[in-house]
């Protein structure tokens, strides 16, 4: 069976700016599939093309077997919900909803109906006769829903829908997004900068930059298993090392001569600057030799006061505790080590009454399995901007877009 | 507090003061004037008579007038229209086009006030006489026969009327299509509307106060059309205009021609408060409509 949506080597160009290089990407049925990258990524242009407003320099767009590259807007199954909502103002919120099956010459008792019942599922009986300026930016995103839902679309495409509200009423619309997408049952095309947005609604995302998708996956394998050091550092918060690849780890070093001679080409040792060799998985098998990042999530960085018991593949390194931020449910270390200020985020578990908490200014200990850290390949001198930023300033919480800044700096 | 609020009051109507000694001197009183003159004799040397009299609103039930104030009416309408008609996509391009071409059409638009009025109806008569450029041309290209008359009749009035009130139209409508959110278009485009679809139903009541405005700015200086059915037009093509100043200066009968021009005050009173009752309706919250 084909792909219900796809984008088969889709290339657009403004100028000299590549919005769309040679994109191939597929969306099933049903799916909630985010577009994510920073500002400039192409991901708009993406979905602008989908609903019709562009038209791509090569390629092609399918959808549900039918090519309709060169179909129209409006003759086009998909609805769109703007940034700014596009809300018409002139007409009432009922005569808003009603615009698309008016435009499709549906029979009054029909239109009456399904606007009826689409203000029933957004909860705005009540307004109906309020024209847009007479309700909330939250209201209006509603209204714009249901607008384009009432049309029974293929596939619902959201242009950063929840950009203009503020974080509270973000919060509430995700959940409310997230229940819609669950009773329209339709795909939902969702494009944003928030990395947060994109992980806590979609069922995969396509991580965008420059015209290209970086990654493409479940929210998980994208935190989990970045693939670049973009992805690593747009996705969540994360360490870099700027390491070179060395010889792979020696088994017989470790086991003591328990095992006969076994090189265990998994694991790879790491050569970083001023710092002792780090050890690191090594699945993509990066020959010896080869510059990488080594990128370690800071909630999979332990930290201690003691020097922790040496075990295979465990990493450790001593450092000085430059700042200590505590957020209840979890505490934020910064580390110095050498030229690097190292990121740690410890999780709260049990609260012990007599327990010494680590302070600003302590000797620790930090460590992580060597199945945590991630070699990702310098593929470009511009990655070499992505170590320079602090940690902090590649995304605080999940739910702030504090990386796109980050990222657009690391482009340019 | 008390004390502070006074002075500003007196200022401000210090501030206001002139305008409204302006409005009642220049406008006000006049109105006024005219309106009593028509209620006053005329007598033989061209004055106003002594005593009142009905006499004139008598005569403006002359079986000449209706049909001159009709076709003040269509004319004013037909130009007002067709103005409107050829701005709107013109003031939809202009705000389309890159700001730097935009700015030369709008110089363009602007460009005929450099010259007179007087002068640019005359060069229209220059133009539109049987030995001008433009009869020779359309005779040349087999578009008319020579005996065609261009000018002295109402196509001629209509013509010019339209050149000349065109950027009174284009002005406002302009200014109500650059604020315009172009991304509404797409957003009914998105749910299906065609191009023309949503012309009409977005873009076209998007910027209605500019077509309101655009509407009053043409029709009402149209009604009190003189000069160009004097200049370009005949004794087929008069307006209201021509018939006051007939009967000011060639009749002499001043009580007439303010009866004339009570009545044409009184007809731009009602597109006005049309208009002003269009946008209060614009404004009030919206009433229950059904599908």
């Amino acid at each position: 069976m084909s792909e219900f949506l796809e984008f088969v080597d889709v290339s657009k160009n403004y100028g000299a700016i590549k919005a769309s290089d040679h994109v191939s990407l597929s969306v099933k049925q049903g799916e909630f599939f985010s577009l994510l990258g920073p500002s400039g990524c192409g991901k708009t242009t993406l979905l602008r093309m989908l609903a019709g407003f562009e038209s791509p320099d090569s390629g092609r767009i399918l959808l549900d077997g039918q090519d309709i590259t060169d179909i129209p807007p409006y003759q086009r199954k998909v609805n769109t919900i703007f940034q700014n909502y596009a809300l018409f103002p002139h007409l009432s919120l009922w005569d808003n909803i009603a615009f698309g099956l008016r435009v499709a010459k549906c029979s009054k008792k029909d239109i009456k109906e399904r606007v009826e019942k689409m203000l029933a599922l957004i909860q705005m009986e009540d307004q109906a006769w309020k024209k847009p300026d007479q309700i909330s930016g939250g209201q209006k995103q509603r209204v714009a829903i249901a607008r384009a839902l009432v049309n029974q679309p293929r596939v619902l495409l959201l242009d950063e829908p929840l950009a203009a509200l503020d974080l509270k009423l973000r919060q509430r619309m995700l959940i409310e997004l997230d229940l819609i997408h669950d009773q329209a049952g339709i795909t939902f095309l969702y494009v944003t900068h928030d990395q947060g947005e994109a992980m806590s609604l979609s069922d995969r995302i396509a991580v965008m930059r420059s015209g290209r998708v970086e990654q493409l996956g479940t929210p998980a394998q994208i935190y989990e298993a970045p693939r670049t050091s973009f992805v690593a550092a747009f996705i969540g918060d994360t360490n870099f090392f700027d390491g070179t690849v060395a010889e792979p780890v020696d088994q017989r070093a470790i086991l003591r001569g328990m095992l006969p001679a076994v090189v265990d080409k998994d694991y790879s040792r790491l050569v970083i600057g001023d710092l002792p060799d780090l050890e690191c998985f090594n699945d993509k098998q990066i020959k010896q030799g080869e510059h990488v990042f080594l990128s370690v999530r800071p909630e999979k960085l332990s930290i201690s006061r003691e020097e922790p018991e040496r075990r295979p593949h465990v990493n450790m390194l001593r450092g000085t505790v430059e700042d200590v931020i505590y957020l209840g449910s979890q505490t934020k270390y910064w580390v110095r080590v050498g030229e690097y200020r190292i990121s740690i985020v410890r999780q709260h578990t049990r609260f012990f009454l007599d327990e010494k908490p680590i302070k600003w200014g302590e000797e620790v200990w930090i460590s992580w399995h060597a199945d945590d850290g991630f070699m990702l390949e310098k593929y470009s001198e511009q990655d070499e901007n992505l170590l320079r930023l602090p940690p902090e300033a590649v995304g605080e919480t999940p739910v702030e877009p504090a990386p796109a800044p980050a990222a657009e700096e690391a482009r340019t | 507090m008390s004390g502070r609020a006074k002075p500003r009051a007196w200022t401000e109507w210090l501030v206001t003061m002139p305008s409204f000694v302006w409005l009642g001197l220049l406008f006000i009183i006049p109105t006024v004037l005219v309106f009593a003159i028509t209620f006053r004799p005329s007598d033989p040397y061209g004055g106003i008579g002594a005593g009142w009299t009905l006499e004139t609103l008598k005569t403006l039930g002359n079986p000449n007038y209706p049909a001159i104030v009709w076709r003040t009416i269509w004319m004013s309408a037909l130009t007002t229209g067709l103005c409107i008609l050829l701005a709107t996509p013109m003031s939809y391009y202009l705000s389309r086009v890159s700001p730097r071409l935009r700015q030369w059409l709008l110089l363009l638009v602007i460009l005929p006030f450099w010259t007179s009025f007087l002068v640019r109806v005359f060069a229209w008569k220059v133009l539109l006489h049987p030995d001008g450029f433009l009869k020779h041309a359309l005779v040349w290209l087999h578009l008319i026969s020579p005996d065609t008359s261009l000018l002295y009749n109402a196509g001629a009035v209509l013509l010019v009327m339209i050149y000349t009130e065109l950027p009174f139209a284009i002005l406002p409508i302009y200014a109500a299509a650059e604020k315009f959110d172009y991304r509404l278009i797409e957003a009914a485009k998105d749910l299906g509307a065609g191009s023309f679809r949503a012309f009409v139903s977005v873009f076209l009541p998007g910027i209605r106060v500019g077509l309101l405005t655009a509407f009053l700015m043409v029709f009402i200086p149209s009604l009190g059309s003189y000069v160009i059915p004097d200049i370009v037009g005949g004794p087929t093509s008069e307006m209201i205009g021509n018939k006051i100043a007939q009967r000011t200066f060639v009749d002499r009968n001043l009580p007439h021609a303010a009866g004339l021009s009570a009545f044409l005050s009184v007809a731009v009173l009602v597109p006005m408060v049309a208009v002003s009752a269009l946008r209060r309706k614009n404004t009030r919250a919206p009433n229950e409509e059904g599908v």
